[in-house]
């Protein structure tokens, strides 16, 4: 029990992409979705954070460059890893590309179609095509 | 020339002929004498096949390692060469009779028709000299695409739907079930290669033989087995030129021809035997027969009793092939010798027919034989042949296939071929008796399909003419289907060759003949 | 006089000093021309930059591959850190092979004609499509050559971003809706396979694809190993469309510009394969994956069922762009199949589609690149009679359809054989059957093509008589595409002997 109550800080990534996935599902507005992508991003990198997190650890900065320094220093001192906190800044990097990318798509949807919600969007194609199909028919009837 | 040289240019002079007429397409006349030459170029180079090969030298020919295993490669054995020299031989005929139809009907595209025409008589080429079974199945497919456009010649809405029908089956039984026979061949044998005696010995599960077989069977949709025999009625609606030598010839031959060579290079005639793997493949084969013949007697269309009569026949030599005794294996090969020949006259006599009087059904042909005494001559020579009567080649063949029954203590498919005989003459017959001795504006004397005929007249209104004189198809068509009617007397007296050609592909197994 | 020939043995010695570089230079070559492109204000010399850019990247992927073949393993330290510390590059047989078939393809498409109507981009500003087109090309480069786990991540990233962008730019509106579910979808996918990288890391602390490989040999915690394996797996699969995680490819090939889908189809979901066979073969290992985790059980049904719903779809469409994706959802069943197999054989066949349905569907959405320029339409219905008027597309089309229903003397034989004997030495009757008979409904979907444009007249209100054929810059593309897919179907030796090379590697364990 004890194990799972100190694996806490997972749970919470756990929690918040659940959190972030319902949004990107349930939400029609294409911004809400975004948020819900943002939202899972935001978890996975907590979740590789915490991952580096050693308790009790500290940042791992050498005060000295002295090599006998070094050494004891990194006998006394635990550290936490820096690698996960490292990836994490690509992967904050491509998250903030993802979301420019994904908001400009919306701007770009909003103007050509004068909404940004996901069913009108839909719905408008539908008609569109629903439309065409009517004027082909017309078409070929005139033919015939 | 070199027996390697004389096999590639066998193979590849049908081809070159496709891409000439390609490209004087534009000029009829250049493009349908290019059509012939080819065609007279192809039958000289297998005939120099065949002597080499009664010289007993070894024709093979090894094109490429496709993968490990599957070899594009050719090889000349007797059954092989029997099947190419019958395809090449008739192709010039078909070509030339080609002309005088097409021309007679005011075809349209047909430069596409005589290209397609001449792939198809390079794949059944292929198919003939296949070494493989992958090389056979190459070309097995190759021969359905080419001959896919020939069949939806007419581009009318019923021609797409016959031509999906084609299609449909054929690629459907050759993917489905063939290839699937293929690969396990080759999963439990580790070749493909064709051997005498067959590659299956001792490797196949005894118990799943007759799995195989049938797998085999029902893959090659080419021999037009029950049930998967549709198409062959279907494709009917090409011109008749198609339907003589691809669907009584070329095609469907390809189709018994390779279940023929299946069975005697795959699984080998002992390996069949023993365990009599091969009877439900009889039975199925024996019921092909039967009730072809008897949808044939209902048919009133000429083309579409013929073509059931086709299916009947083909039957006739898978049936043979699946007895696997020395008689009825070399009785199968005579058989699509002696029924090319056959066939060809009576698909020849009724594209003729048409050309000459627009009639397409048998009850409107009362008296037609006075005004097209050597068409009907003609038919009545292959009828005939196709009964199994002598003086024609038909009655070897066919006593061939039946004493290999009686070998193989079946005597209930030696009576299988007599009945089927007797059927045949019901189906036959009328057409030539009418044709001579109705007259024509007796309607309903002896016409048991009075109503039919009396619709089918009012549809052409062609009263007016029927009591004319003389009146044959054009001489590019009556040519070829007398030199084909000729042919099957021809082939009564020449079956000793024939037989002694196909002698060989039997000699080494260890049940008497 | 000894000048020139001084400075020639120089040229030699710093072009043998640079062929060191190589596996970087494939990447970086493309990466730093994208830049050049977007500088360059004008779609002409952007297409110039890009079309050299990407023959130098093909050239040196042949050098390399041809140093794999002979010396084996090809591998290169970025900024000399030696692996497992720094990122290792790292080429062997099969992803030699892949990133061949991504400069190929990559760099046939460049030079083929086009609409301008095609592409939703302001006029004058076509260079940037090229600047976007380079990116994802170095990404998928950059996926297939590195060595590091966390590395391919970013450039599945880098490699996705611009793909997204390049569906966007197509020219109806529904492109960027399509776009942005691709875009969702694709998160998504990102993000489980970095949460798999993450457990990964946290139970080995390598992110090395081959140090990790060995460590996890050692590793004992199933529960966590599954749950690594499940994300990785499900993010690939997204990226390669699996079956139920498909949807958002039809609409992204349908609406994304004709030559953008003729590259992606042909490479991005391949890259997507060749990930996927390295987590299932190399990190975790054939015996794992599909004796602990039982992958077969899973992915044999979900191939199948994408061989079936994807072509069923497929003869449904009304556009022929939608076809070739739904064709696009059975045929990557076919290549997930051949891994599913579990045999070597099986996998051989997987391998080989990855190459040949590079081949043919490439050389597809080519055709019908060439069809929307001269005819202005991609409906099927508005394509009647088409056969007589753009013979050389039509005929071209025939040929890669063929290839698609896998008749003798095709790529897609090739593939089909393996498969089918992998089925059969695995004694999977049922299987081997359904792979055949699924083929055939790749016949009715293509067999509606031929009959169309060779045996309709033209649908009342299309002027056919005004379609003449594509130019030649479109129309030799096309048939080089087509013609090498009679050749691969014949000549097998560069293509299924090199996929039988690379399976026999993965197959055996660690590379």
């Amino acid at each position: 029990m004890s194990s799972y109550l100190g694996l806490w800080h997972y749970h919470a990534c756990i929690l918040l992409m659940m959190v972030g996935l319902f949004a990107v599902i349930s939400r029609q507005h294409l911004v809400k979705k975004i948020l819900g992508l943002t939202i899972t991003q935001v978890s996975v990198i907590m979740f590789f954070v915490a991952m580096g997190k050693v308790r009790g650890g500290t940042a791992p900065i050498l005060e000295t460059m002295n090599h006998d320094a070094v050494a004891r220093q990194a006998q006394d001192v635990v550290f936490s890893n820096p690698i996960p906190h490292v990836l994490m800044l690509t992967a904050i990097v491509v998250g903030v590309a993802t979301n420019a990318l994904a908001l400009s798509f919306v701007v770009r949807i909003k103007e050509s179609y004068g909404t940004a919600e996901e069913d009108e969007v839909l719905a408008a194609d539908h008609a569109a095509s629903v439309a065409e199909s009517a004027k082909e028919h017309s078409l070929e009837s005139e033919a015939t | 020339m070199t027996p390697e040289l004389a096999i590639q240019l066998a193979l590849f002079s049908p081809c070159v002929g496709a891409v000439l007429v390609l490209l004087s397409g534009r000029w009829q006349n250049v493009r349908d004498t290019i059509s012939i030459l080819a065609g007279i170029a192809t039958l000289y180079f297998v005939i120099r096949i065949a002597g080499y090969h009664a010289d007993e030298a070894r024709l093979a020919l090894e094109v490429v390692d496709v993968m490990p295993g599957l070899t594009l490669a050719f090889e000349v054995e007797p059954l092989g060469l029997v099947y190419a020299l019958v395809a090449a031989g008739l192709w010039p005929l078909t070509s030339l009779y080609a002309f005088g139809y097409m021309r007679g009907h005011h075809e349209k595209n047909q430069t596409r028709f005589f290209v397609c025409f001449a792939a198809a008589i390079a794949a059944a080429l292929g198919i003939a000299f296949a070494r493989n079974l992958f090389t056979l199945f190459l070309f097995y497919e190759l021969l359905t695409f080419s001959t896919y456009p020939l069949v939806t010649h007419a581009g009318t809405e019923a021609a797409k739907q016959a031509g999906r029908k084609y299609l449909g089956i054929l690629v459907s039984t050759s993917v489905a079930f063939l290839l699937f026979a293929i690969v396990w061949t080759y999963a439990v044998s580790g070749t493909l290669e064709f051997r005498p005696g067959g590659i299956l010995d001792g490797k196949l599960n005894p118990a799943l033989t007759p799995v195989l077989l049938l797998t085999f069977a029902f893959g090659i949709g080419k021999a037009a087995l029950m049930p998967f025999h549709k198409w062959l009625p279907a494709a009917m609606v090409a011109p008749t030129p198609v339907s003589a030598l691809l669907h009584a010839v070329a095609v469907v031959k390809a189709g018994v021809f390779s279940i023929v060579k299946i069975v005697v290079y795959v699984f080998g005639i002992d390996f069949l035997r023993q365990g009599n793997a091969s009877l439900w493949l009889a039975y199925i084969a024996a019921f092909t027969v039967l009730s072809a013949s008897v949808v044939a007697l209902s048919k009133d269309n000429l083309k579409a009793r013929l073509a059931y009569s086709t299916i009947s026949q083909l039957a006739y030599i898978v049936l043979g092939a699946a007895i696997a005794t020395p008689n009825a294996i070399v009785g199968s090969g005579m058989h699509i010798a002696m029924h090319a020949a056959a066939k060809i006259t009576l698909f020849f006599c009724a594209g003729a027919i048409m050309v000459a009087t627009h009639k397409t059904n048998v009850s409107q042909m009362r008296g037609l034989g006075r005004r097209m005494p050597v068409t009907f001559t003609a038919f009545f020579i292959a009828s005939l042949s196709i009964i199994g009567l002598p003086p024609t080649g038909g009655s070897w063949s066919k006593m061939f296939l039946a004493f290999g029954a009686v070998d193989a203590h079946q005597a209930v498919f030696a009576g299988v071929y007599m009945l089927s005989s007797l059927l045949s003459i019901g189906y036959l017959m009328p057409v030539v008796g009418r044709a001579f001795f109705c007259r024509a504006d007796a309607a309903g004397a002896i016409n048991a399909h009075g109503a039919d005929a009396a619709h089918g007249d009012a549809e052409h209104g062609d009263h007016g003419d029927v009591n004319g004189g003389l009146h044959e198809a054009p001489l590019a068509c009556v040519l070829p289907l007398s030199i084909t009617a000729l042919l099957c007397f021809a082939l009564f007296y020449f079956a000793r060759d024939l037989y002694a050609l196909l002698l060989p592909i039997v000699r080494d197994t260890t049940i008497g003949g | 006089m000894f000048g020139l020939l001084s400075t020639w043995s120089d040229w030699a010695t710093s072009l043998s000093t640079l062929s060191e570089h190589f596996p970087v230079l494939v990447v970086v070559v493309p990466m730093l021309s994208a830049p050049l492109c977007f500088l360059s204000r004008n779609g002409r010399a952007a297409r110039g930059i890009s079309f050299f850019a990407l023959l130098s990247c093909l050239l040196m992927v042949i050098h390399l591959l041809g140093r794999v073949l002979d010396e084996g393993v090809v591998s290169y330290r970025l900024g000399g850190w030696p692996p497992p510390l720094g990122i290792e590059y790292r080429y062997d047989q099969i992803n030699a092979f892949v990133a061949l078939i991504v400069a190929f393809v990559a760099t046939v498409v460049v030079p083929f004609g086009q609409n301008k109507k095609a592409f939703r981009v302001p006029a004058g500003r076509t260079n940037v499509i090229y600047a976007v087109y380079l990116l994802c090309t170095s990404g998928l480069l950059g996926m297939c050559v590195t060595g590091d786990l966390f590395n391919v991540y970013v450039f599945l990233e880098i490699s996705s971003l611009s793909a997204y962008t390049l569906v966007a730019i197509g020219a109806e509106r529904r492109a960027m809706m399509s776009a942005f579910s691709y875009l969702t979808m694709g998160t998504i996918g990102g993000l489980f396979f970095l949460i798999g990288i993450g457990m990964l890391y946290q139970m080995t602390g390598t992110l090395n694809i081959v140090d990790l490989s060995m460590r996890l040999y050692d590793v004992s915690s199933v529960r966590t190993l599954s749950v690594a394996f499940a994300t990785l797996f499900v993010g690939v699969s997204i990226k390669l469309a699996v079956f139920p995680l498909h949807q958002w490819l039809p609409n992204a090939y349908t609406y994304a510009p004709p030559k953008v889908s003729a590259f992606l189809a042909a490479t991005a979901t391949k890259v997507a394969f060749y990930v996927m066979l390295r987590i299932i073969f190399t990190i975790f290992g054939r015996e794992r994956s599909f004796e602990q985790m039982n992958l077969d059980r899973i992915l044999l049904p979900l191939s199948i069922a994408a061989m079936f719903m994807g072509s069923i779809a497929a003869i449904y469409q009304t556009n022929i762009k939608r076809l070739l994706a739904f064709s696009s959802i059975a045929q990557i069943g076919y290549m997930t199949l051949g891994i599913s197999l579990d045999s070597l054989t099986g996998l051989v066949g997987g391998i080989v589609h990855l190459f040949n349905h590079a081949l043919m569907k490439g050389g597809l959405f080519l055709a019908v690149a060439c069809i929307l320029f001269r005819l202005g339409s991609v409906k099927i219905d508005d394509m009647r009679g088409i056969g007589r008027r753009m013979p050389w597309t039509m005929g071209a089309v025939v040929v890669l359809g063929l290839g698609l229903v896998g008749v003798p003397g095709t790529v897609g034989f090739v593939s089909k054989w393996y498969l089918v004997l992998g089925a059969l030495e695995r004694e999977l009757y049922v299987v081997a059957f359904l792979t055949l008979v699924s083929s055939l409904l790749a016949v009715v979907y293509v067999w509606r093509l031929v009959e169309v444009a060779w045996f309709s007249d033209p649908k009342p209100g299309i002027r056919m008589a005004e379609v003449r054929e594509a130019p030649l810059t479109m129309v030799v593309p096309v048939w080089a595409l087509a013609a090498a897919t009679i050749y691969f179907g014949i000549f097998t030796e560069h293509s299924a002997g090199v996929a039988r090379l690379a399976a026999a590697q993965l197959f055996g364990g660690t590379p």
